[in-house]
């Protein structure tokens, strides 16, 4: 936190200070932090047929990483929710930073409408979006099969949301068309902070823009497209609204397109026969907070540090 | 001759460039267009030509009749437009405070206070609903939108201080410590002369609060599921498994759901990219 000068003597001021912080450190803490540590303590604890909660060490973790059912519903939906973050990475990301990049050349025309635009997916509710795709990739009405026609390419289409072999696919792909407006957003905002001379000095040297764009532009925004991809990475393990809205939280054809998401409230909640399990569930919330732990200290320890010091 | 090979040059790359921009703002736009346009066609025009407009023949407001004859909509709207608001303005006024109180006053663990405030931007507070769900029972919010309200301030404050504080350390120090020299008190300095002063941060606060406020499915659903306290896109995912088989019904449902976030997002999206590209987020 840079600050220039001494800051305001605070002694002059406790009962100012503490009232200016105690009703958001009070609010954030009773509703955000307690029930993280809470979850945290409760996946250590269970309630074996409606008895009291009781201390039950791993138990909790036991279960869901060793039983044979649990295991593989786990890794199924981990491996799920790798595959959803890998289409995001190579899918969302390379296009929201090359839309950045051409919105951001010189002397281009109408480019506040085009970015006002290409973000609207973005402003809306992940329910919706999920509801739009299922009815135009639904062969009843035939619309997809229709727009495929106009490139000749009808017999492309098929019931993709259906099938177990490219529904999860399906749905990163729906995911990726209303989040690419965040990166695009970010690194937009990035590559308007650069100096124009750095810029200028290349193209009179002769440089063509997409040159200047790979060799100097892009790599002056490498931080920001390094906070894309944590923040990428964070929303993904975090999702459910989209895969709950189009396949139910059953997360079918077959646990197909299952995340972590869906896993954690299918657990929490219950499902058809199976009762919900409060005690299971915070532990698979538990599980979740270090992956994403893990993803966070990845990014702060490894790619930051390197960044910063590629920057000097 | 040369400087019209190179004008030729420009101009079929700004073709190439245009073209590239249309193509994504085309994929961008139509599935949204396509809902909308069906939402005013009878069944069979829904039906036989899907990408045409409306006309004459296909013209119809069925699907609009249903909706709100048959769901409560007006009614999570109003429950989903009231959560947001007051969310929005405690979220600003705390977050303007602690933001203030953090940038301003040198104390002991204020660098800590700061990093403990930012845990909650990183760290997603939806992992921590079974022990939400607890806590809202025992104060007995259970089905109630105060529940909401409460759940969605804790997770909005810790981006807001964020951008607030950063806005802050901005504020010209002459006029504090003029305000100070005549003697006016501190409460008076941050609710008389900060306050005003932080307005254009408030825009891009507000919309980074509002989005996924609005767009939640995931507290709505554990929290206020019960009859008449839904919000608009909880609503919505009722009315939608309930009536799926009647287009018309469906169309019109998500239209009455995109437009007015469409019009909002156009009246406020110039403040939304200044607040972003003024380095207010970064």
């Amino acid at each position: 936190m840079a600050h220039s000068g001494p800051m305001t003597d605070w002694r002059k001021a406790k009962l100012p200070v503490f009232a200016f912080l105690a009703p958001a450190t009070i609010i954030y803490s009773l509703f955000m932090i307690y029930p993280l540590i809470d979850s945290i303590r409760l996946s250590f604890y269970a309630a074996p047929s409606g008895e009291e909660l009781a201390f039950v060490g791993f138990d909790n973790y036991r279960t869901i990483l060793g039983d044979p059912d649990w295991s593989a519903t786990f890794w199924n939906s981990f491996w799920n929710n790798m595959k959803f973050f890998a289409v995001h990475m190579l899918v969302q990301n390379p296009i929201g930073i090359a839309l950045a990049g051409i919105l951001s050349l010189p002397q281009l025309k109408f480019r506040n409408s085009y970015r006002t635009l290409m973000i609207m997916p973005t402003m809306l509710s992940v329910v919706i979006v999920g509801f739009i795709w299922q009815l135009i990739l639904s062969p009843v009405w035939g619309v997809g099969t229709d727009i495929l026609d106009i490139f000749g390419l009808k017999s492309l289409f098929g019931p993709w949301l259906g099938k177990e072999g490219s529904a999860l696919i399906t749905l990163s792909f729906i995911s990726v068309w209303q989040w690419v407006g965040i990166p695009l957003m970010l690194i937009y905002a990035a590559l308007l902070a650069i100096p124009d001379d750095l810029v200028d000095a290349a193209i009179v040297d002769g440089a063509t823009h997409f040159e200047v764009f790979w060799h100097i532009k892009l790599p002056l925004v490498l931080p920001t497209v390094a906070m894309v991809s944590i923040l990428t990475f964070v929303g993904n393990f975090n999702a459910f609204d989209l895969i709950y809205a189009v396949k139910g939280a059953l997360a079918g054809p077959n646990f197909s397109t299952d995340i972590m998401g869906t896993l954690f409230y299918r657990t929490f909640f219950g499902y058809q026969l199976q009762l919900g399990n409060p005690s299971l569930g915070a532990t698979v919330a538990s599980l979740m907070f270090l992956i994403i732990l893990a993803g966070v200290l990845f990014y702060l320890f490894a790619v930051q540090r390197r960044l910063a010091r590629y920057q000097l | 001759m040369m400087t019209k090979n190179i004008r030729r040059e420009d101009m079929s790359r700004a073709v190439i460039v245009h073209a590239i921009l249309m193509t994504y703002t085309l994929v961008a736009l139509y599935p949204i267009f396509l809902v909308i346009i069906n939402a005013f066609k009878t069944r069979k025009g829904i039906f036989r030509d899907p990408m045409g407009l409306p006309n004459a023949e296909t013209f119809s407001l069925e699907g609009f009749t249903k909706v709100l004859a048959k769901s409560n909509f007006e009614v999570f709207f109003f429950n989903s437009f009231s959560v947001t608001i007051i969310t929005i303005a405690v979220v600003l006024l705390l977050g303007a405070m602690a933001a203030w109180a953090l940038s301003e006053y040198k104390f002991p663990g204020s660098t800590w206070l700061a990093l403990y405030l930012a845990i909650g931007i990183m760290v997603p507070i939806r992992l921590g609903s079974v022990s939400i769900l607890n806590l809202i029972v025992d104060l007995g919010l259970i089905n109630t939108l105060t529940a909401l309200v409460l759940v969605y301030v804790a997770q909005g404050l810790p981006l807001a201080i964020f951008i607030l504080t950063e806005f802050m350390h901005q504020i010209p120090k002459d006029l504090k410590e003029a305000a100070r020299c005549d003697g006016v008190g501190e409460f008076k300095i941050f609710f008389a002369i900060i306050l005003p002063l932080i307005r254009p941060a408030v825009a891009t606060v507000a919309v980074f609060t509002m989005i996924p406020i609005w767009n939640d499915l995931w507290f709505p659903l554990i929290l206020a599921p019960g009859d008449g306290k839904q919000t608009i896109t909880l609503g919505i995912q009722q009315f939608i498994g309930q009536y799926v088989t009647d287009w018309n019904a469906v169309l019109a449902s998500l239209s009455l759901a995109i437009i007015p976030i469409m019009i909002l997002y156009l009246i406020f999206s110039r403040q939304l990219i200044r607040g972003l590209t003024s380095g207010a987020v970064k």
